[in-house]
């Protein structure tokens, strides 16, 4: 079962992604941390100092728990909408 | 060059909005700016576009209201600068911003801020791991992006959202493993009497927990969740009885929940990052959410021309925040002359009767939504306060007992609060923590707010700028 409500909502079709080199399919305009969290990736990132897995937990900018590359450049996923062939690698924060 | 402006609006939530129409009407050249991709705040976060929501998602009361205020807009004169980022705000109102298209700067004669709140979740072992998010987090999931945080969720902390956000999920067709409320019965029934004067919203929360009843969802008064189970993605959830002031009563066994999602959250905190860069007089009022400026009945703060409005100036919801918002407007416009005293006096008297019983209902919720006193005392030594630089508790209490006395002396020794989210989630822990040794959260203080307001690459900050644009006196004559 997905992440994504699939009733009463219509989605424009799906485009792909490139997540740390693997093609993703996503829906254009939803949020990059949504689109992830549907593909069961939790864990965007590890913390700088213990190295804790984190990922996506305030979904309005201000946690920056959700910061990944896209297109080489720092984003907070959780902001950032979906674009065909968006570049995005995980893991740095 | 800054563009010249009369009134700069940053937030643009149901006060910000409010307060842009308002002054925008009176001629005053507006601009309102605000870092998500439409205008609505929270409250009425639009859906991404050309994500189509229908049927009953489309007659939510948000969902409607939030469309018709971005039609509103659209036909005023205000312009709505979207997807972007404030990240500096220097007195005489000269206001930079980072959008798509790149920096952006204006010198305003007046600012509204109207900044809303972040969520704030009292730290227990495991709250960092994947798939622990917050309350409004999971709001703006079922709501604006249409999705659930797992397939098994628990739904925990305090407040009205628990029964909105444990019912959104039976909505979507994922009823949550349990909710887990903090406040027993008796604190919802002591809330009754300030809830009479919004029965439509009485009747909505009623409705939130028929559906939870009805599908059969375990509703726990009183509990508390004490640690959250997963490396890198949450397993279960244990949660225990607490007692009313929030300490787990260790004589009850834990229960332990299988869960792949914990949605928590203890209240909201007002956004006061750009009050306190500009110097603005504060205020701690506990039942407000924490630190807020000090504001006339005007809306104005103790800086000449900078006004505030909604929660970010003091939780009352988003009715309050409404008319909060359209006072400030009408104040700002009065402030640059563009509404003379006799109108502006006609104008905002029915507005601050409706923001009088408004508030009644927002501050009832905002007390039942704060955390418990004794719950931050609870917080085990080595869990994690400050998320971004990993600093823990006992780290917090040893530079307490070697002499920090105040947050920025604490936010210096130990770098708590010093990470990207510039202290957004952990302010309210760690001076509740410094609170409890130096006689209380005025003698904490609150730390010094700093540009850049959020992290931005230094490209985006220097722009076009080059070393060949850096200006040379002519060399001295030999």
């Amino acid at each position: 079962m997905s992440t994504r409500i699939e009733t009463e909502i219509a989605r424009p079709d799906t485009v792909t992604i490139e997540v740390d080199g693997r093609p993703l399919s996503a829906h254009p305009g939803e949020s990059l941390a949504v689109a992830l969290l549907a593909a069961g990736i939790r864990a965007l990132r590890a913390s700088p100092r213990a190295g804790g897995a984190r990922g996506a937990f305030c979904f309005m900018g201000a946690c920056q728990e959700c910061v990944v590359t896209v297109d080489g450049r720092r984003v907070t996923s959780c902001l950032e909408p979906v674009r065909a062939g968006m570049r995005v690698r995980l893991g740095l924060g | 060059m800054p563009d010249a402006i009369d009134l700069l609006v940053l937030g643009a939530g149901p006060a910000g909005a409010a307060a842009a129409l308002a002054a925008a009407e009176h001629g005053a050249r507006t601009v309102m700016v605000d870092e998500a991709l439409a205008p609505g705040g929270q409250v009425y976060r639009a859906p991404p576009m050309d994500h189509r929501q229908l049927g009953q998602r489309a007659l939510e009361p948000e969902h409607r209201d939030g469309e018709a205020l971005r039609r509103r807009l659209q036909c005023s004169g205000v312009e709505v600068a979207t997807r972007h980022r404030v990240w500096s705000l220097l007195p005489g109102f000269r206001v930079h911003a980072i959008g798509p298209a790149g920096h952006r700067a204006w010198v305003a004669r007046a600012v509204v801020l109207a900044t809303g709140t972040t969520e704030r979740v009292v730290p227990f072992p495991g709250w960092t791991t994947p798939g622990v998010i917050g309350l409004a987090a999971a709001t703006i999931l079922l709501k604006s992006q249409g999705a659930v945080p797992g397939e098994r969720v628990v739904v925990a902390g305090c407040g009205p959202l628990l029964a909105a956000v444990g019912a959104g999920l039976v909505k979507a067709g994922r009823a949550p493993v349990a909710v887990v409320d903090l406040a027993g019965r008796g604190e919802w029934l002591r809330a009754l009497p300030a809830m009479a004067a919004r029965p439509d919203l009485v009747r909505r929360g009623l409705g939130w927990l028929a559906a939870l009843r009805r599908a059969g969802v375990p509703l726990l008064s009183g509990h508390g969740v004490v640690a959250v189970e997963g490396d890198t993605r949450v397993t279960a959830v244990r949660i225990a009885p607490v007692a009313s002031d929030g300490t787990p009563r260790a004589e009850r066994v834990a229960r332990r929940l299988e869960a792949d999602a914990l949605v928590i959250g203890h209240g909201l905190v007002p956004a006061t990052e750009a009050t306190r860069l500009l110097e603005a007089d504060h205020r701690f009022v506990a039942d407000a959410g924490g630190w807020i400026p000090v504001l006339d009945d005007d809306c104005a703060t103790s800086v000449a021309g900078l006004f505030a409005a909604g929660d970010g100036s003091g939780l009352a919801g988003a009715a309050a925040a409404r008319l909060q918002g359209e006072i400030a407007g009408l104040a700002a416009a009065r402030h640059l002359g563009q509404l003379d005293e006799g109108r502006y006096q006609h104008t905002v008297a029915p507005l601050r009767q409706g923001l009088a019983r408004a508030r009644r209902f927002g501050q009832a919720m905002a007390r039942l939504t704060a955390p418990r006193p004794a719950m931050v005392g609870t917080i085990a030594a080595d869990t994690v306060v400050c998320r971004c630089e990993d600093v823990t508790r006992a780290e917090i209490e040893t530079a307490i007992a070697s002499g920090a006395r105040e947050m920025n002396q604490l936010k210096a020794w130990t770098r708590c609060g010093m990470g990207p989210c510039q202290g957004r989630m952990c302010a309210e822990t760690a001076a509740s923590l410094l609170a409890r040794h130096v006689g209380g959260r005025e003698a904490a203080g609150q730390w010094t707010a700093r540009a850049p307001l959020r992290p931005l690459p230094l490209a985006d900050m220097v722009g076009e700028f080059g070393y060949d644009d850096i200006p040379m006196p002519e060399p001295a004559p030999p």
